[in-house]
């Protein structure tokens, strides 16, 4: 695995990340077809991710939350905007309630996943995109970037 | 993501020191205040959070004057809301450089999420790979 490019655009509110797996294209698309595989990396290891539905289809969408370390769930919803198989996926990320309706009144971010595969290799790009910068500065400054700071001094210390 | 972030707040203000806002004196607080009290400026500062603009691409986008827009722009300006930099024949307005700053900063913090998101699937791809050895 490596990460072969970041690219923040700060005028569009935009990061780009581009990273290269050595598997074929089929498994990489397994890691966010399969909601089980999915939860082993979306949440961070102190807030990992449980989805509880899961309509991997154009226009379905998904439910999860994340719990955190003492038990509190945050619950948060995808709507799939495009899937295009082996290929591409188009995300929208929001906030849920706590009946795992979409709470309108936070932020949402789209997520553009894209998959190429040369010589057995496969290259993921991720675009992640915010509508505004209160947007993420909200996402962020709420706990995100403190809350995934601490847990990836942990995973470090495991690789 | 978004998911983690609103629980995660308490916990981390235990943990984690919350940066302090420079402080604002009160004739600035008045001339932010004043500024953001209007619809339409609001509106601009959130159509040049996502991109430069020039005065004359903003005036289409509503039914008032170019001079009205250039009214408003000023007003965000004297508030050290936005900035403006001529660019040809053209004024550009531009969030303050400061908060550009701030979405620089804010897309690196970002960036680590993905960082560590992308080391779980490598390792989950190769843990495939393992078992897939240990089968044959």
């Amino acid at each position: 695995m490596t990460v072969i490019s970041t690219i923040p655009d700060r005028e569009k509110l935009q990061l780009t990340m581009v990273a290269e797996f050595d598997a074929p294209v089929e498994e990489v698309w397994q890691v966010w077809e399969d909601p089980r595989k999915l939860e082993k990396w979306w949440g961070p290891p102190t807030w990992p991710a449980t989805f509880t539905d899961f309509d991997f289809s154009e226009g379905g969408a998904a439910e999860y939350h994340m719990t955190g370390p003492d038990s509190e769930k945050a619950p948060g919803y995808w709507r799939f905007q495009a899937i295009e198989t082996n290929r591409r996926i188009q995300i929208q990320d929001g906030f849920a309630n706590e009946d795992g309706s979409m709470n309108e009144e936070m932020p949402t971010m789209v997520m553009t996943m894209t998959l190429d595969e040369e010589g057995g290799k496969t290259t993921m790009t991720t675009v992640s995109k915010f509508n505004s910068i209160e947007d993420l500065e909200q996402l962020l400054e709420m706990g995100m970037a403190e809350g995934m700071t601490l847990a990836m001094g942990q995973i470090d210390g495991l690789l | 993501m978004p998911g983690l972030v609103r629980s995660v707040l308490s916990y981390n203000q235990m943990v984690v020191d919350v940066p302090t806002k420079p402080e604002f004196d009160e004739d600035q607080v008045d001339l932010v205040f004043h500024a953001l009290a209007d619809r339409t400026r609001r509106d601009i500062m959130g159509k040049v959070s996502r991109g430069e603009q020039s005065i004359s691409d903003l005036a289409r986008q509503y039914e008032v004057s170019f001079a009205a827009i250039q009214k408003h722009v000023a007003v965000l300006e004297r508030a050290s809301l936005v900035t403006k930099r001529v660019q040809g024949r053209q004024k550009l307005v531009q969030n303050n450089p400061e908060t550009l700053r701030r979405a620089t900063e804010l897309l690196a913090e970002y960036e680590r999420v993905w960082t560590h998101r992308i080391k779980a699937i490598g390792q989950i791809l190769d843990q495939g790979k393992d078992e897939e050895r240990k089968a044959r």
